[in-house]
């Protein structure tokens, strides 16, 4: 399941739609005089403040709507179903916060979702609170946190702008880790995982078609790519744009890996500078899946109940005594897959690791990486 | 997406959790500072058993504010109906946040469970890379389901190759070489064969040992364990108290894979296992055990199954009666052959011919034989019970009771009373029952008759034949009938198809193309000689891709629906040559 897809779904829908957001980042062809320029970035900077101003009056409203929530009682929630979501969802967009949005849908799905359903829904409520109470306070907040909380509420970011500061440029030998495309609503996004030789840090790659086609680049797995990128601002930045690609795509390096402390301590670590992260990608070394004890009921359908981590699948050290559940949306075609691989000896696996668990993305056979 | 928070609610008993009274004492709790990245501590002591992946509470640090569960009660209870913790709703979710983001931050590791026993080796080659990529593409194209099957009317299928039809050749190719299957694969090698049940033995022949180990752990694949089970079952030569063991204590699947093993190299010892708990038996499994004794039947087993044929079940007594007329020399086949024979004698009155007096009841003898006393709707109940009973009689009575005739001269005897069609079936069930080719090969005849008249089923005769016979006489018959019968009769013929079968086929197709046909009444055929025409034809029908000029005559369009036909099956076979490039490792 793609990490805080929320946030990225609203800029996707963005995308989808590029009109009606806000004027922000410069377009515009040929070379204006200076005085129109000057004008110019004051329009924007109008236009800037004024979607602040929406914005905060949507948090305003959305703050009430949960305080609303909180006096009746959660249970209170399960009854009124989608609806009450979906018409919170819909006065954000009019917020013009599709971040804010995006976060209100999901809420819908979760109310009544199965055993645990209400300290699910308290921790996204929560989530959703401690947003807009940092988008009211983001002036006082460090720079980074407050373009994560900018990034989460829907603003975007323009690559162009990101790419244009060669400073911010990095250049590394990327390992491609991972591809996977999610159907998100009418869009199709592409997360492209990375991890720089050098750097020694990760990054991904967002992309969104819409219409069915496939959205750009595609990067085979395993390889490595030299290249430029700029990382988009936040706490815990991840996201990257892709600048110059200095030469074709090479044959890529067994990524190192660590074990599986070590990838719950890099997502505390993420946490830290981006509350709201659902997972932080990581290579796990020596790990080997451990199928539920009879039968793998969970892995016949995303239609059964949810597994718990006591029937689920996990994947365990192959050395220590540590492990970690799989988590609930891994599909059972990547759980058999990586059962099957494992009948060779231990694996690395490389997939997010985060509060659901971890998902899984890509298993090497030998030095050939598999998509899960 | 807001699944379960996997990791953190494991930490609360969930029970407590959404009860109104959840409030439990305030723990001690790990100050906020510990949000800057608490690593699992090396000292933090496990949670309780069974797994929990958090921080739990009560563990020592300072005390912060309300625990969790309290925080959960409170809000599915709602502030109206009581003071939340903190005071206010918002306190509560100020609070609820810091919670929800410490025990993210805080998670730790997972008790593992038991982990899945190690996998056997496998010693075979590992694949050239291009063959596990084409491997990859043939199972995937499966799953896509755009395999147009043979026998299906398709309509046009486009001019590329037919990949579905070419996993079955890389499967037995790479069986011969001996290769290992990638362990990537192994799942939907395991889907594959579960889908296609002609596929299966292939399939899991090349899946080998780790695919068993693998469908251990899936009940979607436990029939790997029945059918594939000859590399894992204890039985050959191996410890007897292991067969005994899984014999006793198995499931199902697993009893029924120890008793095929052990019938393929101990057959006695097979039956001596399923004899020694017969009587404690489901019917159902019964059936299923008796059906397995078809391996390595033998006369060893005719006490036992005369016995199955008091079974209180009906289908259990007919399978045995079956399996006992497949024993030539059981007591069985004795009883029938005299019945029979009491039905069938030459002609003595008009010289030269048969007679048939066909049986004026089914009394309680031939029942208990697995006669079965009621016809289908539509025949005769005299001419039902006859057929029974010659079917299941051996043929040699008969040449003994025609004045020592072989059969090719029995088969061309008259037949008073038009009693002909009912007897010859009656044989050729015999003949393809008890495998007996020189009985098949008299009543399928020479190709040049039409076979629509008639009641032989030339398909079944053919597969008791030995290979290079049943594919010249299959090219013979297309030869002389054309393609429109010829359907299953090239099912059963050995695959690649020899060169006078190819060439008569192609020849076929040509024909029938050239009369104006569409080629989409071929589309079987068509889907056949893109699996089974050897690769080296491809050349030799490359001319026939060519769109022809239109002519008169032919139906509208057909000429360029022909051509598209032709160019995917040389494009197929073009594939397979490449395909079986790859796995020799030349590429």
């Amino acid at each position: 399941m793609p990490a805080d897809d929320a946030t990225l779904r609203a800029e996707g829908e963005g995308a989808g739609a590029e009109t009606g957001m806000s004027g922000e980042g410069s377009s515009g062809a040929g070379t204006p005089a200076p005085a129109q320029s000057r004008s110019r970035t004051e329009a924007a900077h109008r236009r800037a403040a004024q979607r602040a101003a929406r914005i905060s009056a949507g948090t305003e409203e959305l703050e009430q709507r949960l305080a609303d929530l909180l006096r009746g009682g959660l249970a209170g929630a399960e009854q009124a179903g989608y609806a009450l979501w979906e018409e919170i969802a819909a006065r954000m967009v009019d917020s013009q916060a599709p971040g804010l949005a995006a976060r209100v849908r999901e809420l819908g799905s979760v109310a009544g979702s199965g055993e645990g359903w209400p300290e699910r829904l308290l921790a996204e409520c929560a989530l959703l609170h401690l947003l807009a109470r940092a988008w009211e306070g983001r002036d006082t907040l460090p720079r980074p946190l407050a373009e994560t909380v900018r990034t989460r509420v829907g603003l975007t970011v323009e690559t162009s702008e990101l790419l244009a500061d060669g400073d911010a440029l990095i250049r590394d030998e990327w390992l491609v880790l991972a591809q996977r495309d999610t159907e998100e609503g009418r869009l199709t996004a592409r997360r492209i995982w990375l991890y720089g030789r050098g750097t020694g840090r990760s990054a991904m790659l967002l992309s969104f078609a819409a219409g069915g086609r496939a959205p750009e680049p595609a990067l085979p797995v395993g390889a490595a790519l030299d290249a430029d990128v700029a990382y988009y601002p936040g706490g815990s930045p991840l996201r990257v744009a892709l600048g110059e690609r200095h030469g074709a795509p090479m044959p890529g390096f067994p990524p190192a890996g660590g074990s599986i402390p070590e990838a719950l301590e890099t997502y505390a670590h993420a946490l830290h500078g981006d509350p709201w992260l659902e997972g932080w990608p990581y290579v796990l070394r020596d790990v080997v899946p451990i199928p539920p004890p009879e039968g793998g009921a969970s892995a016949t359908g995303p239609a059964q109940p949810r597994p718990r981590t006591a029937t689920g699948w996990q994947l365990a050290s192959a050395g220590a005594d540590v492990a970690l559940p799989l988590a609930p949306g891994t599909s059972p075609r990547a759980l058999w897959k990586l059962l099957a691989m494992s009948a060779d000896g231990p694996l690395t696996v490389f997939g997010e690791c985060g509060h659901h668990g971890f998902t899984p993305h890509t298993a090497w056979l030998g030095s050939r990486p598999v998509t899960l | 997406m807001s699944g379960p928070p996997e990791v953190a609610e494991a930490a609360e008993p969930r029970a407590e959790a959404e009860a109104e009274a959840a409030a439990r004492p305030v723990g001690a709790v790990p100050g906020p500072g510990t949000s800057t990245g608490p690593g699992p501590g090396p000292d933090r002591g496990r949670g309780d058993a069974g797994g929990p992946h958090c921080a739990g509470r009560g563990e020592g640090g300072e005390p912060d504010g309300p625990e969790w569960g309290e925080l959960v009660a409170a809000a599915l209870l709602g502030g109206e109906r009581r003071r939340p913790p903190g005071g206010s709703s918002r306190a509560l979710l100020d609070a609820a946040a810091a919670e929800t983001v410490r025990r993210r931050a805080g998670a730790r590791p997972a008790a593992p469970r038991r982990r899945p026993g190690p996998a056997p080796q496998d010693a075979r080659t590992p694949l050239p890379t291009a063959a596990e990529q084409r491997l990859a593409t043939l199972l995937a194209e499966r799953v896509g389901g755009g395999t147009g099957h043979p026998g299906a009317v398709a309509g046009r299928r486009g001019a590329g190759p037919d990949l579905g039809e070419l996993l079955p050749q890389w499967l037995a190719e790479a069986n011969r070489q001996g290769y290992r299957a990638p362990a990537d694969l192994l799942p939907a090698l395991l889907d594959a064969a579960r889908a296609r049940t002609d596929l299966r033995a292939e399939t899991l022949a090349f899946a080998g040992p780790r695919a068993l180990w693998l469908a251990r752990h899936n009940p979607d694949w436990r029939f790997a364990l029945r059918d594939g089970v000859r590399r894992r079952v204890p039985g050959a030569g191996e410890d007897p108290g292991a067969a005994e063991r899984v014999w006793q204590e198995g499931l199902f699947a697993e009893r029924v894979a120890v008793l095929s093993s052990l019938r393929r190299h101990r057959p006695e010892a097979g039956l001596a296992l399923l004899a020694s708990t017969w009587q404690t038996e489901r019917a159902e499994d019964r059936l299923m055990f008796l059906d397995s004794l078809r391996q390595g039947l033998g006369e060893a087993d005719e006490p036992f199954l005369e016995r199955a044929l008091a079974d209180r079940s009906r289908t259990v007594r007919a399978t045995a009666a079956e399996l006992l007329a497949a024993l030539p020399g059981s007591a069985l086949a004795a009883r029938m052959a005299e019945r029979a024979r009491a039905c069938v004698a030459p002609d003595r009155v008009r010289g030269g011919g048969i007679v048939v007096e066909a049986p004026h009841e089914c009394d309680a003898g031939m029942q208990r034989d697995g006669v079965i006393p009621k016809p289908p709707t539509g025949r005769g109940e005299r001419a039902w019970w006859l057929v029974q009973l010659v079917e299941a009689s051996p043929l040699h009575v008969w040449c003994e009771r025609l004045e020592g005739r072989a059969p090719e001269q029995i088969v061309a005897l008259p037949v008073a009373d038009g009693w002909r069609d009912d007897l010859h079936a009656a044989w050729c069930g015999a003949a393809v029952r008890q495998r007996n080719a020189a009985w098949a090969r008299a009543l399928i005849g020479e190709p040049i008759e039409p076979f629509a008249e008639g009641p032989r089923d030339p398909a079944k005769l053919l597969s008791v034949l030995p290979e290079e016979e049943r594919g010249a006489w299959a090219a013979r018959f297309i030869a002389s009938h054309g393609l429109s019968e010829a359907f299953r009769i090239l099912g059963v013929c050995a695959v690649p198809w020899s060169l006078p079968l190819g060439r008569a086929v192609v020849d076929a197709l040509e024909i029938a193309r050239d009369a104006g046909s569409y080629p989409w009444s071929f589309s079987g055929v068509m889907g056949l000689a893109e699996r089974c025409l050897d690769p080296s034809d491809a050349e030799r029908l490359a001319p026939l891709a060519a769109v022809p000029d239109a002519r008169e005559e032919e139906s509208p369009g057909a000429g360029a629906y022909w051509a598209e036909s032709f160019q995917r099956l040389v494009s197929t076979l073009r594939l397979r040559g490449t395909m079986l490039a790859e796995l020799s490792g030349g590429g």
